[in-house]
């Protein structure tokens, strides 16, 4: 069946009945001209969504779903060429000249795209760039423009807006920014609006806010809203019709529970299982660590606080920003702990001090009894044999002008340089089998290979000497599900095969519960609770690791609508100002007088587990 | 260390000569500029005149092949084409040796300067600035005078010691831009030594901008040695360089042409090729380009 088709059967029982559809593509093709001849990037793409209707287009990234709605907004690249028809509101898109095509998307079809840091001037304040497209569209005067930016900015919940319409686009946090975006894809008044992977760079917290909120702006507006991504757990609850896309084509097409809870294609159930798996009970529990779980601690932090300096006076900075302050914690031999918390939460920073990447301001990081802030620089890069740290920018952890034998015998030729060559061919080439590498790409360069492909060289350049504690720093959220899926399963594998500790720091909760043993929830650079993954993820003790776990997505379209409902405004505040007494007493609610009066005690019953609440017994 | 360090020179360097081959321009000017690099190493042996003989029958003689003075000579009867590939063998000498000689300080104190950051940084490139800040041509003055006026060696460490100044700052930006990349935190956090950072990570991450850089200094460096030489504080008659062979060329423009335009020609083609040389040289030392 036809999708535009099945639009119309939708729209005529819908209550949109005369609306028809707003963007309606018909066997839309994009082809890029290469040197190797031309690509096809999408074909026989037949989509339609109505207004105030929601359709999700969900596929991996290289399905092409991005290109099909770059060719109808006429962005593609230069090399690129569409064919087939776009018709917005009855008129095509395709052939349009330029400057009438801009004048249609300016008027009627707004964007948000994924990376806001990217999509904002940086020199303009917020303010100045809403007001720039409301009176490109209205013709306002300057104060009428600038109420309208502050209505807009109120409207899509920005806290303090008239403060913010005053700010640089740097002072914002990404949902903020995010937000601002919306603000201004709005400011035209669009029928349509596209938004492509709008939360795939932020926090789980942030990301069912954000969704919430485009949900809540299409119905309010009668908007039609195109969502693209590659979370297909992400669209239940905001789309009412979902379209899978792979290689190019549209595998499969249906209302939002049809295809979430009784996909016809294999490709859609294999998506959908990569959620489910990722979901399920850890397989951390059958890793040895957990057998021998008392030994001594392997790695210690203690009183553990790192602050940054902020500005420049004239007698050293200005500010110190507390990005982690008074952590606690003990990792056992083979045990795997995950990090979590928004980010400003202070995990990456925990991550860097605990191999000693950068300096503590107070307390002491001890590695197998060896105090590591004491060693001397030399034995200290002695000891970073044992310590390896995977990052989170895949590609940009790995030097551009390496090949992957290069990168990968990087540590043996630092810390083994009396292997013979031979010896040394013969264990990048193992230890690329070890992560799934195909052994051709040894000579390849960084900027030839996917962002799976990178992460697994880094991941094999980490543990080629067999670290005996092994960081994750994000390592999985540039990359998209099937593949994030893919590496934590090479992760445990690994694990289990060496019995390395692992220390990993994320902010989806659900990537921890699948590797770790122990989770560690961070909010501002403070420990707010410390259990066993399995406890926390059945009985959370503390309010903020509950709003943690609420803001999971779930791919059920029976669940995720309450889940949204039920999502709390509120950003992290300012490490630079926390608040008094308990620092998440602003976002809290169950917050009473004493939370503001005093910060809640570390509470430990002494089996290594931990809350810091002061009402956490009551709730 | 060593056989690594082969390893990976030979990786980078055998890659970007197999791209430098398949370009066709850079092919081209490289073959220019080796013939006339051959060219000014075989002068002796070209002509059967030498660079200070007098030819008292041929005065000003315009180009032709009378005499074998197939490019004229001068007012002296010096053959011009012995004059001017002796000028450009030592004005191409000169050049790249003080090019290479700012080139190795230059990018070796700017990526110390970049990596080490804080109060070395600060040091380093307040020197530089201080450095800057002479009167160039004051200093030259005064060194050339103090040793023997004329001597190839206080030319050169006259011509190096300002190139490096622009080479380091150019490096230390780059630096600071590559210190904040994670490759350089991923090679930290391996164990790497910080001249291991500096040398397999830092300076192969610049060498793209410093061979631009490199192809754009020669020239600089001969038009620097020729601005020297017309002062009379470079080259000293009667041998030539390709500075002193077009400024008394410019003497003569109206009525010999042929001894500003044959010099003049030489230095214009060599500059053209080292420019496109330049070009090509960053496009495949960048693995990304393709």
């Amino acid at each position: 069946m036809s999708a535009s088709l099945h639009a119309r059967s939708m729209s005529t029982s819908g209550e949109e009945a005369a609306a028809g559809s707003v963007l309606s593509l018909d066997r839309l093709g994009v082809t890029f001209d290469t040197p190797a001849g031309p690509v096809t990037a999408a074909q026989d793409v037949t989509l339609a969504v109505a207004r105030g209707e929601c359709l999700a287009v969900v596929g991996e990234s290289g399905a092409g779903k991005s290109q099909v709605f770059l060719a109808v907004i006429g962005l593609l690249a230069a090399n690129g060429h569409a064919h087939g028809s776009a018709r917005f509101g009855g008129r095509q898109l395709l052939g349009l000249p330029p400057a009438e095509l801009d004048r249609v998307r300016g008027a009627g079809i707004g964007m948000v795209f994924q990376d806001p840091s990217l999509s904002l001037t940086p020199h303009l304040t917020v303010g100045a760039q809403i007001a720039e497209v409301v009176r490109r569209h209205s013709h306002a005067s300057a104060a009428e423009a600038r109420r309208r930016a502050l209505a807009l900015l109120e409207r899509v919940h920005v806290t303090d807006p008239a403060r913010r319409l005053a700010q640089f686009p740097h002072e914002l946090s990404g949902g903020m920014r995010q937000r601002v975006m919306i603000a201004i894809a709005l400011a035209s008044d669009p029928q349509l609006l596209i938004a492509d992977e709008p939360t795939t760079s932020l926090d789980v917290t942030i990301q069912a806010q954000i969704l919430a909120l485009l949900a809540e702006l299409m119905r309010e507006r009668a908007m039609a809203l195109v969502l693209i991504t590659h979370d297909i757990a992400a669209v239940a609850g905001v789309a009412d019709r979902v379209a899978v896309m792979r290689q190019g084509r549209v595998v499969e097409t249906g209302t939002a529970a049809a295809v979430l809870k009784s996909p016809r294609e294999p490709y859609t159930r294999g998506l959908l299982e990569t959620v489910a798996l990722l979901e399920a009970r850890g397989t951390a529990a059958a890793a040895p660590g957990v057998s021998a779980p008392r030994g001594a601690p392997a790695l210690a932090l203690t009183d553990l606080s790192v602050s940054y300096g902020v500005g420049r006076g004239w007698l050293g900075p200005r500010a110190h920003l507390a990005a982690v302050s008074a952590v606690n914690l003990e990792l056992r031999a083979g045990e795997s702990l995950g990090i979590v918390g928004e980010s400003g939460s202070g995990k990456t920073t925990l991550a860097r001090a605990a191999l000693a990447l950068l300096r503590p301001s107070r307390g002491r990081v001890v590695w197998m009894g060896q105090d590591l802030g004491a060693l001397g620089r030399r034995e200290l890069r002695r000891l970073r044999r044992d310590l390896q740290i995977i990052f989170q920018d895949p590609p940009g952890s790995l030097d551009p002008r390496m090949t992957v034998a290069q990168l990968i015998g990087e540590p043996l030729r630092v810390h083994a340089g009396t292997l013979a060559p031979s010896a040394r061919t013969n264990a990048v080439a193992a230890a690329l089998e070890r992560v799934g590498l195909a052994a051709e790409l040894a000579c390849h360069y960084p900027h030839q290979l996917s962002g799976g492909q990178c992460q697994r060289v880094a991941i094999a350049r980490a543990v080629i000497l067999e670290p005996r504690l092994l960081v994750c720093d994000e390592p999985l959220s540039a990359l998209d599900l099937p593949t994030q899926l893919q590496i934590v399963t090479l992760l445990a594998e690994l694990r289990r095969a060496t019995g390395m500790s692992l220390l990993f720091v994320s902010h989806n909760l659900a990537l921890v519960r699948r590797l770790c043993e122990r989770v560690l929830v961070l909010y501002l650079g403070r420990m707010m609770e410390l259990a066993p993954t399995e406890r926390l993820f059945e009985a959370a003790r503390h309010p903020y690791s509950r709003e943690l776990l609420g803001a999971i997505p779930s791919p059920d379209p029976d669940i995720q609508p309450a889940r949204l409902a039920r999502v709390r405004a509120g950003e992290p505040p300012s490490a630079l100002e926390p608040p008094s007494g308990c620092v998440y007493r602003t976002r809290c609610p169950h917050a009473v007088m004493v939370c503001a009066g005093q910060p809640p005690r570390w509470e430990d019953p002494g089996d290594g587990t931990g809350v810091a609440c002061h009402r956490w017994r009551e709730l | 260390m060593s056989d690594s360090a082969g390893a990976l020179t030979a990786g980078l360097w055998s890659d970007a000569s197999r791209r430098l081959r398949a370009d066709g321009r850079a092919a081209t000017a490289l073959g220019v500029v080796g013939a006339l690099a051959l060219l000014a190493v075989l002068a002796p042996w070209v002509s059967p005149w030498s660079y200070d003989s007098l030819d008292w029958q041929h005065l000003a003689q315009p180009p032709g092949f009378a005499r074998a003075h197939w490019l004229g000579t001068d007012r002296l009867g010096r053959d011009l084409l012995v004059r001017t590939l002796l000028g450009l063998r030592l004005s191409l000498s000169i050049s790249v040796l003080a090019g290479a000689l700012s080139l190795t300080i230059g990018v070796l104190w700017g990526a110390v300067a970049g990596l080490a950051g804080g109060r070395l940084d600060a040091w380093m490139m307040r020197f530089v600035d201080v450095l800057y800040s002479l009167p160039y041509l004051f200093v030259v003055i005064v060194v050339t005078t103090l040793f023997r006026r004329g001597s190839l060696a206080v030319l050169l460490v006259a011509l190096g010691a300002v190139g490096w100044l622009t080479t380091a700052r150019m490096v230390r930006a780059e630096t600071l831009a590559l210190k904040r990349r994670q490759f350089i935190e991923a090679a930290r956090a391996l164990g790497v030594t910080p001249a291991g950072i500096l040398l397999r990570h830092v300076v192969p991450n610049v060498l793209g901008q410093v061979a631009v850089y490199a192809t754009l200094i020669v020239p600089q460096m001969v038009l620097f040695e020729s601005f020297l030489s017309f002062l009379g504080l470079g080259v000293q008659e009667p041998r030539a360089s390709l500075g002193n062979l077009i400024y008394g060329g410019a003497q003569e423009m109206e009525s010999a042409p042929w001894m500003l335009l044959v010099p003049a020609g030489v230095l214009v083609v060599l500059l053209v090729c080292l420019n496109v040389l330049g070009d090509s040289l960053r496009d495949a030392f960048d693995p990304r380009e393709r």
